[in-house]
């Protein structure tokens, strides 16, 4: 009862972007997080990056629900920042070609502005992905995904292996927990007190029944899938299959202006996908 | 040999509930290591189990969807170039499908080994080459943190795949034994 | 002109590769169009076979030799592929949560449409009128999550309408279900059939449940072998069930016990279509002879809650206010719908949540300082599937993992096993894989293992759930043996026999409440409480009316104290 009906906290609201047809959505997505990935400019990152701010006011997503993502995503940024600075403290000048100094730090080296500018662009390239992810999760049917990624020419048979794992995850998390619980009374310790050599084995006390009744389950899911003629033909239709209205095709225009204008600007303006603002 | 991406329903299921085992052990089965603030990511050793069991394709979705639904669930959104890199290590993993006797119940020395080598390549490929020049392409990481990043998730993940999905295999061949013999009593 | 079969086997036999002998031997068996037909037989019987030949699993997934022939629709199956057959046959499978492929109700529905380019607004009315024929229009955006078991077979069962199929067939349909669910899907497979007038198919080995509603003739299963093929009447009448081991209805036992002589004549059949004109008198009279025992433990308490509240999320209250006292040595039944918390309450008692309000004894003293590990010495849980337990592959190392992980020098973990092992009836398969084990084996690996932690209190969740009689009455033979040696056994079920038959006091939950702590034979006689917990009216309440005894519940209490006598005999 524990188990969250849904996988995420996807909840249906009634606001323009809850009303974009999944495949919109999914299509927007990989847009905007391509064009982000492709891009090296830091003015195109924060302007995307301001944009989907925008977008996430407007489907009403509370910072409640995505405190802990925003948490993670900080910690994996600063470690990456700090990392990257130890292993590569010259890996802006190498990009940009010039070598402005900053300060000194320890024996002849130097923090420069070149790293910083690469390191806070790629901070930002990494954030900017974020609140494009959260929004296309938490606004977007799960029972709208797997026909979205079909219609978007995946193979069906992948795509419905997609609503199966959104299907049972919830099942298996609940499995999951009351095996671990009852191999706890038995004793199981999966702190990190016990033996190193222990550990793999306390794991595996939890895995094992976890799959070896998942196994049983496929023989049966399966049979079931065959009985009513999945993989008979080529194709398949979805029953969750939304119509594309006006709506849609505004938000697919706008997300493909700002993936051409990025690539545009890196090969007119920029000369490759970095934007060098030291020459 | 084409038997090897054969894809029946039976692999479709097997699929979508190994890639929902994978998510949930990604997010909160990991092993601690001896290294501190690093650990094993269990849910490689269940990639290779049920690669070996279901073949390259089922491997590579698995870990492709498993990676990409717990990165979506922790941080808001899928890092691509270690989603793909975890897909193309269970695609590698896939490749001991139908090289081993696990079906028939057995699975000693040669089996083991087999096994071992293949997931050991897969994690190779994976995470010293396709993550880090992804990495290098997409973000312009350090090619020193990345290769360094890369070798040590090969390492792990090598160990953990060869622990877990040694013993996995192990015991599943164990629930095999009797098959092809029942009789009543 | 003779009427052409649906379904006609001849000569058929089946043999799975992977057995020696053949799972089905030299069937031959008439279906006529519009027929409703049970089919039951222990397990093992083959009559799961049966299903798969008729649906195509076998041969399509499951491989083996078919000798004979089997047409449908005249049709030879062996020349049909799986897709074909299914648009013959429907099947409703036992595990409704595992046939719910739908990330909701109306996708699941959809499923087959799907599969065949169905365009989507034809699909979604033809989804729509299906669901309405299955009372579903109202819960076709819910997730599996949200709808109750009786819900998710309705699904189940218009995912496979959807298709106009000529045959229906329903395998076990009442495994997973609580008895008023059960009976309700009973009624609206009845109502199906006398609407649509399809040929209908069920497997299943609760006899009597089915019988709720006419079923024109039942073909009786053994190892693998037609053994009758007959009206409910003849074969309520006959010793066929009783040599077979399936549970004969239990109004009928009660007239047998009365001295009554069954014959088909008083159309036994059907509570509803027995004469009980000349049994009247006899029953009258065995009721009186009965000696009233007394079930009530005096014993002092060992597991005791008082007012105990919990709630998940802090707003909607689980469990509310929940008092109970069990003595030592008890054997008690805990019964609700799914949901009412049940489970909920067995976590609290293993420590695994805790409760907000209230507090649980264990013998006089207040556990809640107690780990889980510490509280698995005292109470011990034991889940509904063993597969979710096991995790060692030889059964001696299952049974000491509990003792290992407590440090327990090796030879005194020898010692226990020995003994525990003798208890559960397992010492000759000591060094087996437990792969080799029959479900109900694997079920006592489990008792054991948690046995040897030596706890005072067993907690069983749905022991039995999907045994035919037979293993139904090893498994809760055994439970009896234990209980005997001074463990206090609960039990999380459904089942009404088990109630009946095993535990004199139950408990009921509704809606997070104790709705009743009493005696089986009051709660399985109470109207109200019966509604409130979706559990049915014992057939012999029933019985006890038709015969004119007006203290239907004292005559059940009866038949169980007689029941009770016989057995300690």
């Amino acid at each position: 009862m524990t188990v969250k009906a849904k996988l995420f906290s996807y909840n249906l609201l009634d606001t323009p972007i809850h009303e974009l047809s999944g495949l919109t959505k999914l299509i927007c997505f990989l847009l905007l997080t391509f064009a982000v990935m492709f891009s090296y400019d830091i003015r195109v990152i924060l302007a995307v990056m301001v944009f989907s701010f925008i977008v996430l006011k407007i489907s009403r997503i509370k910072f409640s629900q995505i405190r802990l993502m925003v948490i993670y995503v900080l910690i994996f940024l600063v470690t990456n920042a700090v990392i990257s600075f130890f292993f590569s403290p010259e890996e802006g000048v190498k990009i940009y070609g010039t070598r402005h100094n900053l300060v000194a730090i320890y024996g002849g080296m130097y923090i420069t502005w070149e790293q910083i500018f690469y390191q806070v662009t790629k901070f930002f390239k990494y954030g900017s992905v974020i609140p494009l992810g959260i929004i296309f999760l938490l606004t977007t049917n799960p029972s709208e995904f797997a026909s979205s990624l079909n219609r978007i020419k995946v193979n069906y048979k992948a795509a419905f292996a997609v609503a199966l794992t959104l299907r049972y995850f919830p099942d298996v998390q609940r499995e999951y927990r009351d095996i671990s619980l009852a191999q706890q009374a038995r004793g199981l310790d999966l702190s990190h007190k016990a033996k190193f050599k222990d550990r793999f084995k306390n794991a595996l006390m939890i895995i094992i029944p976890l799959i070896f009744s998942t196994l049983d389950r496929i023989e049966l899911i399966s049979n079931a899938m065959d009985l009513r003629g999945f993989a008979k033909n080529k194709t398949r239709t979805w029953y969750t299959t939304r119509r594309m209205n006006r709506k849609d095709f505004i938000a697919l225009a706008i997300s493909a202006l700002i993936f051409i204008s990025t690539i545009l600007i890196s090969v007119f303006i920029n000369h490759g996908r970095f934007y060098n603002p030291f020459i | 040999m084409k038997d090897l991406f054969k894809v029946s329903t039976r692999t479709i299921v097997a699929t979508g509930l190994g890639a929902a085992i994978f998510t949930l052990l990604f997010m909160y089965v990991k092993v601690p290591s001896p290294i501190p603030e690093t650990s094993f990511q269990t849910a490689y050793g269940l990639g290779a189990f049920f690669a070996t069991l279901f073949g390259p394709i089922a491997g590579a979705l698995i870990a492709f969807i498993g990676h990409a639904l717990s990165d979506a669930i922790q941080y808001g959104s899928p890092w691509w170039s270690w989603v793909i890199a975890s897909g193309v290590a269970g695609f590698v993993f896939g490749f001991a499908f139908k090289r081993t006797k696990v079906e028939l119940g057995e699975f000693k020395g040669k089996d083991i080994l087999t096994f071992n080598i293949i997931q050991v390549i897969g994690n190779v490929i994976a995470w010293v080459i396709v993550a880090p020049v992804l990495d290098i392409l997409i973000y312009s990481e350090p090619v020193n943190l990345v290769f360094t990043q890369g070798i040590t998730a090969a390492i792990m993940n090598s160990v953990s795949a060869g622990v877990i999905g040694t013993l996995l295999l192990i015991a599943y061949a164990a629930t095999r034994t009797k098959k092809g013999s029942l009789s009543k009593e | 002109m003779e009427k052409q079969a649906v379904i006609e086997f001849q000569n058929f036999s089946f043999q799975y590769y992977s057995q020696a002998e053949p799972t089905l031997h030299d069937i031959n068996l008439k279906i006529y169009p519009g027929e409703k037909i049970l089919i039951v037989g222990p397990s093992g019987s083959g009559k799961s076979t049966i299903g798969h030949c008729l649906n195509g699993l076998i041969p399509f997934s499951y491989q083996g030799e078919i000798k004979g022939s089997l047409k449908i629709n005249g049709l030879e199956t062996k020349n049909l592929d799986i897709f074909r057959l299914s648009k013959m046959v429907g099947t409703v499978l036992q595990d409704s949560d595992g046939q719910f492929v739908g990330l909701t109700a109306g996708e699941d529905i959809a499923f087959a449409l799907e599969n065949d380019n169905i365009p989507h607004t034809e699909m979604h009315a033809r989804v729509g009128k299906v669901a309405e024929m299955v009372d579903m229009q109202n819960w076709l955006t819910s997730s599996p999550f949200e709808l109750s078991g009786g819900q998710k077979q309705r699904t189940s069962l218009a995912g496979v309408m959807i298709d106009d199929v000529d045959i229906l067939l329903f395998d076990e349909p009442l495994a997973n279900l609580d008895p008023a669910t059960g009976k309700t899907a009973i009624e609206i497979i009845d109502d199906i059939h006398q609407a649509s007038q399809k040929t209908i198919v069920i497997i299943e080995h609760r006899l009597e449940d089915v019988l709720h509603r006419p079923i024109d003739r039942v073909i009786v299963l053994e190892e693998g072998r037609i053994i009758a093929d007959m009206n409910t009447h003849d074969l309520v009448s006959s010793t066929i069930l009783k040599e077979t081991g399936i549970r004969e209805p239990l109004y009928v036992t009660a007239l047998k016990y009365a001295g009554v002589r069954v014959t088909s004549d008083t159309l036994p059949g059907h509570i509803t279509t027995l004469n009980t004109d000349l049994s009247r008198q006899a029953l009258t009279t065995w009721h009186k002879t009965i000696i009233k025992q007394d079930w009530r433990n005096t014993n002092p308490s060992i597991l005791k809650m008082e007012h105990v509240y919990f709630s998940y999320d802090g707003k909607r209250q689980i469990l509310d206010d929940i008092s109970f006292d069990i003595r030592e040595g008890e054997m008690v039944s805990i019964v609700g719908k799914n949901g009412a918390g049940k489970s909920t309450l067995s976590k609290l008692l293993c420590g695994f949540e805790k409760e907000d309000r209230g507090t649980i004894y264990y013998r006089g003293e207040d556990i809640k300082d107690k780990t889980i590990k510490e509280r698995a010495e005292i109470i011990g849980l034991v889940m509904q599937n063993p597969n979710q337990m096991i995790s060692k592959p030889m059964i001696y190392d299952e049974v000491a993992l509990g003792l290992r992980l407590r440090n327990v020098p090796e030879d005194e973990i020898a010692e226990r096993i020995e003994k525990v092992l003798k208890i559960c009836g397992l010492l000759p398969f000591r060094n087996w894989p437990i792969s080799a084990l029959s479900y109900g084996q694997k079920k006592r690996v489990t008792i054991a293992a948690i046995l040897v932690l030596n706890p005072k209190i067993l907690i069983l969740d749905e022991p039995t759930a999907g045994q035919d009689f037979r293993h139904y009455t090893e498994i809760m033979e055994f439970l009896v043996e234990i209980n005997k040696l001074g463990i206090t056994i609960i039990l999380i079920t459904h089942d009404m026999h088990l109630m009946l038959e095993y535990t004199p006091r139950a408990i009921v939950l509704a809606g997070g409440r104790i709705i009743a702590d009493t005696a089986a034979s009051v709660v399985l006689t109470d109207s109200q409480v019966i509604a409130e917990a979706n559990l049915k009216e014992t057939s012999l309440f029933h019985l006890a009316q038709l015969a004119g005894i007006s203290d239907g519940t004292a005559f059940v209490q009866g038949f169980i104290d007689y029941e009770r006598e016989l057995k300690d005999r």
